[in-house]
């Protein structure tokens, strides 16, 4: 290895500052880049954030419009979503962390998830639209199977449909590798001296599973969850292949209900070209992050709250 | 009962394996339908892989060549890659080399804040802020759809993935690499640019591959900024249609269900699998072949 002694002193150390130089620069710009997008969507939506903006409908008219149908219809579908993704995504981690022996197989697994975190969203969203949409053709619907009563909240028929319940399994299939991910990582930070403890005081290895590292993992786990929460409640594309843009004048009010979501209706109003609209998908914007600071900040306090050191 | 659980976690574990089978299959199967549809015996997957013009809606007989909306995202993709490869490489290495840990807290928040917002944000952010302050003043060229800004847009929303994960790799890299080579009178540059980011160079290759795949399946941000032609141009002022920009606007409704354009949509979206897919795997055998072991 040369470190360059035939390079006189003088210019390695002008190589130094301009190393550090760039490196700020591009820091720096980073932190502008920041700032502008926040700086320019506060300026843009600020004046249109009120009451009547969070409690109103859809409109034809860019002062009346509010984000009521959008804003239940992300909080069903995001509900939705994490309740099948994460009891999914950590049953699998634990059986390939804890369970699944070291074969062929298993690392198949591992790389088919890891391949899974890289197929673009959208392409989700056309795997949904033929599984829930229409389940694959099997059943027509026009004349769809149906469980439960329409007056239920959990009214269910197949195909799902546009549904929320459609929506929030799609996003589900998005995040589940993000989620698998993290909770594996969480896992393997748990010390294996803990499980040997709890194996030599004669648990199950299922008691060990419950019992000491699922408690152990579960902070970092949480905050993971919360993180792929948060990647689910910003996507738009696989949503706008199962069910296209729709301005609905009502709330989701049982699993089979229409729906859209926040990203949905920023798109809508941003690709309009008039300027009030872009007026409102900026104040809809900001509503859309501070949803997600909340998230973000509920994961920091989880992280620093419950983390307790572990020896190794 | 430790049996029933066992057999549990390995169903639910399935999922993710159906999940992958589930959408190849869909995909091919939508693709087949879609070459041996009936009244169109031009269309072949070669005259669909090799054809020059892209003119599904327009014209009296539609055209279907995938070359203008493969051109269309690389070029999106590039644009996205020259800014968020140099910036995020040297924000990594000022956030592993050179900040204080109370620096490094602060640009790490600064980074996530970036990783969280939803790309429809970036796509409004280019179509507002970037195309009309930033590119229209430099030339007139621009229009207010263009494959520039929404390129520049889509970099900006992959550089917390290049920048966390290649500052995970050059972190790794152990202490004692560095203070030998300060033993033999490197200077910071020296040591940085000789032997850490060497050092960390499969993790960072990864992590530029792992980002230009996402630049590659970005859907909203190109839907709303780059435009809705499909040309086959390497023009950055001119508007351009990516791939997965044609399958919003056919899923948003142009195109009568089970008609030619409409399952064409799915060879297209075939397409932007494949080349996602051979990214990602080629990512995995980059970390695991050429990864530097420390002790």
């Amino acid at each position: 290895m040369t470190i360059g002694h035939t390079i006189p002193i003088a210019r390695r150390l002008r190589h130094d500052r301009l190393m550090l130089a760039a490196c700020l620069a591009a820091t720096t710009l980073a932190i502008a880049v920041l700032s502008a997008l926040l700086i320019s969507i506060f300026v843009q939506g600020f004046s249109s954030l009120d009451w009547h903006f969070l409690s109103s409908f859809a409109s034809r008219k860019a002062a009346n419009a509010g984000i009521l149908a959008p804003l239940m219809g992300s909080l069903w579908v995001c509900t939705i979503c994490g309740m099948v993704a994460i009891p999914v995504g950590i049953a699998t981690a634990i059986y390939l962390e804890e369970y699944a022996r070291r074969s062929r197989l298993r690392s198949l697994i591992q790389l088919n998830i890891s391949n899974l975190s890289g197929v673009p969203s959208i392409v989700y969203g056309i795997l949904a639209l033929a599984a829930f949409g229409r389940c694959f053709g099997a059943i027509s619907s026009d004349d769809p199977w149906t469980l439960g009563s329409p007056d239920s909240v959990f009214f269910v028929q197949f195909p799902f449909g546009r549904s929320v319940l459609a929506g929030g399994l799609t996003l589900a299939l998005v995040i589940l590798p993000i989620m698998i991910i993290a909770a594996q990582e969480a896992l393997r930070a748990v010390p294996v001296s803990l499980r040997q403890a709890a194996l030599a005081l004669g648990s199950t290895k299922w008691q060990v599973v419950w019992k000491v590292t699922l408690p152990s993992a579960l902070p970092t786990m949480m905050t993971g969850a919360i993180l792929s929460m948060s990647r689910a409640i910003g996507e738009a594309a696989p949503l706008l292949v199962i069910g296209g843009v729709l301005l609905l004048f009502s709330v989701p009010d049982n699993l089979m209900s229409d729906f859209t979501v926040l990203p949905l209706q920023i798109y809508n109003w941003a690709g309009r070209p008039q300027d009030d609209f872009h007026r409102i998908a900026a104040a809809a914007i900001i509503v859309q992050l501070v949803l997600l600071l909340g998230f973000n900040s509920v994961a920091i306090v989880i992280r620093q709250k419950l983390q307790r050191p572990l020896q190794s | 009962m430790e049996g029933s659980i066992e057999w549990l976690l390995w169903l639910l574990t399935m999922v993710s394996v159906v999940t992958t089978v589930a959408i190849i299959a869909v995909l091919v199967s939508e693709s087949v339908q879609f070459f041996t549809m009936e009244g169109h015996p031009e269309i072949s997957p070669w005259s669909f892989l090799t054809g020059t013009v892209w003119s599904p809606l327009l014209g009296a007989r539609p055209e279907f060549g995938v070359l203008p909306l493969v051109t269309g995202t690389v070029l999106v993709t590039a644009i996205a890659g020259l800014v968020a490869m140099p910036i995020g490489l040297l924000t990594a290495v000022y956030l592993s080399e050179y900040a204080s840990a109370k620096t490094r807290t602060c640009l790490k928040t600064v980074l996530e804040i970036l990783a969280g917002v939803p790309t429809v944000v970036y796509g409004f952010f280019a179509l507002t802020f970037i195309t009309p302050y930033l590119l229209q003043p430099l030339s007139e060229s621009f229009g207010t759809y263009n494959a520039m800004g929404a390129g520049i847009a889509v970099g900006i929303m992959i550089l917390p993935i290049v920048c966390s994960l290649s500052e995970d790799s050059l972190r790794a890299v152990p202490q004692s690499l560095r203070d030998g080579a300060y033993a033999l009178g490197s200077t910071k540059f020296d040591v940085t640019a000789k032997v850490v980011v060497p050092a960390g160079l499969s993790g960072v290759i990864a992590a530029f591959l792992l980002a230009l795949t996402r630049a590659i399946g970005e859907t909203m941000i190109v839907a709303l900024a780059a435009g809705g032609l499909a040309q086959l141009t390497a023009n950055p002022s001119q508007q351009v249609q990516t791939m997965t920009a044609y399958m919003v606007q056919i899923f948003l409704g142009d195109a009568p269900a089970n008609g030619i354009e409409y399952r064409s949509s799915y060879a297209v979206a075939m397409t932007l699998f494949a080349i996602t897919f051979a990214m990602t795997g080629t990512g995995a055998i980059v970390l695991k072949r050429y990864r530097e072991e420390y002790e």
